[in-house]
């Protein structure tokens, strides 16, 4: 696969578009004058610069195989899980819920897809995890704010457990009529999605006028909805070529994976707000900032990966 | 009590294991230090931090960079870190820990290990709460004002851990790799004739100055 023309071309262009958005991002950085401008620059420099970590781990995962996809999407989890939980209040009674979260669910998750065990993989943590864990919870015998603190440890896994763990186990599925590996699927769904969000950030720096719900999300506007989501689904649509989708199922899935996306950073920018913190990295110096690039990743996993399941596999 | 050789042993297989300790806390907990009223510069200091978890000094010598971490021993209990040759050798050699009797009468001085590396030139860690809390900062103990006072020339440092309660709490052999930021706080010096409830009282402020609520409501005033 490597050595075919369609996949080098791919390499090539996602290469070439990388270079290109981060020599626009130092221009941008060099040219601006007002403090507002300097945050631009540097919010869009910092996503051109996850963008080629992501792409080079990607590269990685797919020269060297779906173990090593695996272990990188369960790194991540163990990343955002944290990242959530460090600031999520919880109580001493919740520790050993915590700790089933992190060592057993977690790592039985990615197991699950290592191999292929798609019914137990679909209900491990939305059955199984949602009864054991308040029931450790109760048998700590404190009853402080239970439910609250409940409903904060089984969201964690199911945010950056359960939703992301869909985007590697995309690997998992097996395509009729199919020829090319699926981890082109894994590929499409994350480039849809990072387009999305820093077209709908571009746009809506450029021609935001009209707030979406200011109460949440101040930076979030129908302009950079509209213009980023469009652009995204052009992009889907045309990348329907390394997926098993004709060009309208793939503007289809695009349009999907765009609201998906949309609403996992919106869900995710009123938990923020509930935290009282503006962004998962600032928040945690030195080792946060995972969740802020996976949001909408999370949400969009999920449905792409059932939509394609339920329409496309054998 | 017999006193101490302090200083780190310097044999390759305390150092990787030391090395790797370090490595794994930091992988655990991030442990992620915050200089918020003072830099990381080598002079001498008496580092004194809440108690809140048997990882405590382990998590502060990770964050503290190497020339400072090669200087600063920490303080710990001999009933605790002495009771077996797996647990001294983790404190002692790999740590340079100075062991500390904490029984209700110990034979002689208590304090005489901790002047002694002071008297030294070399740094300290201690706990001045003496035993682990659960979250709460408890009164502290003496011996940061005596030590203050046989030392004045020594800078007190206040540092703050936070998260470590929920990582690893008292009474539970369970770790849980949430995040830990310690704060650094502003150098703090015994005044002239400040009295000893006093000052501990003060001191105890200081630390309890560097939580997060303190923190937001400075973010909040500014």
């Amino acid at each position: 696969m490597m050595g075919e023309p369609w996949f080098l071309g791919l390499v090539a262009g996602v290469v070439a578009l990388l270079s290109v958005f981060s020599v626009l991002g130092r221009v941008l950085a060099r040219r601006t004058r007002t403090p507002e401008q300097r945050e631009v620059a540097l919010n869009l420099n910092a996503r051109v610069r996850s963008w080629w970590l992501m792409i080079a781990l990607f590269a990685a995962a797919v020269i060297l195989g779906p173990i090593v996809t695996l272990l990188l999407f369960g790194l991540l989890s163990l990343m955002a899980l944290r990242e959530f939980l460090t600031l999520t209040p919880t109580r001493l009674g919740d520790h050993r819920a915590l700790f089933w979260c992190f060592f057993v669910f977690l790592p039985l998750q990615y197991v699950l897809i290592g191999i292929a065990w798609y019914g137990l993989f679909a209900i491990l943590i939305p059955v199984y995890a949602f009864l054991i864990l308040p029931s450790l919870a109760a048998v700590a015998g404190d009853t402080r704010d239970f439910l609250a603190r409940c409903a904060k440890v089984q969201w964690a896994l199911m945010l950056a457990v359960y939703a992301l763990s869909h985007a590697p186990a995309l690997l998992m599925l097996e395509l009729p009529g199919y020829a090319l590996p699926p981890a082109m699927l894994l590929l499409y769904l994350m480039v849809v999605v990072q387009i999305s969000d820093v077209f709908q950030y571009v746009f809506g720096k450029l021609f935001g006028r009209t707030r979406l719900a200011p109460s949440v999300s101040p930076s979030k506007t129908v302009e950079g909805l509209v213009g980023g989501g469009l652009t995204a689904i052009a992009v889907g649509t045309g990348l329907c070529v390394i997926t098993p989708f004709s060009a309208l199922q793939a503007a289809g899935m695009s349009t999907v994976i765009v609201v998906l996306g949309f609403l996992g950073g919106f869900t995710l920018s009123a938990i923020k707000r509930d935290l009282g913190v503006k962004d998962w990295g600032r928040a945690i110096e030195g080792h946060g900032g995972v969740l802020d690039r996976l949001d909408s990743v999370s949400f969009a996993a999920p449905v792409f990966f059932h939509f394609t399941r339920y329409w496309f596999a054998a | 009590m017999t006193e101490h050789d302090t200083k780190p042993d310097t044999k390759p297989v305390t150092k990787v294991v030391c090395w790797l300790l370090l490595g794994l806390v930091r992988l655990l907990v991030g442990a992620h230090a915050r200089w918020l009223g003072c830099a990381p510069e080598p002079v001498q200091r008496l580092y004194f931090a809440n108690h809140t978890s048997h990882l405590d000094a382990l998590v502060i010598m990770a964050a503290l960079p190497p020339p400072l971490r090669r200087v600063t021993h920490p303080v710990a209990a001999l009933d605790y870190w002495g009771r077996s040759r797996l647990h001294r050798f983790l404190a002692a050699d790999c740590l340079g820990a100075v062991l500390v009797d904490r029984s209700l009468r110990p034979a002689g001085d208590p304090l005489r290990p901790l002047a002694h590396i002071l008297a030294d030139g070399r740094s300290l860690l201690i706990f001045p709460e003496g035993t682990r809390g659960s979250g709460e900062i408890g009164p502290f103990r003496a011996g940061l004002f005596h030590l203050a006072r046989r030392f004045p020339t020594v800078e007190l440092v206040p540092v703050y851990l936070e998260n470590l309660q929920r990582v690893l709490p008292k009474g539970s052999p369970l770790i849980v790799p949430l995040i830990c930021t310690l704060r650094f706080g502003a150098p703090l010096a015994l005044e002239p004739d400040e009295s000893k409830p006093a000052f501990l009282a003060r001191a105890r402020a200081a630390l309890a100055g560097l939580t997060t609520a303190a923190e937001a409501g400075e973010d909040r005033a500014r």
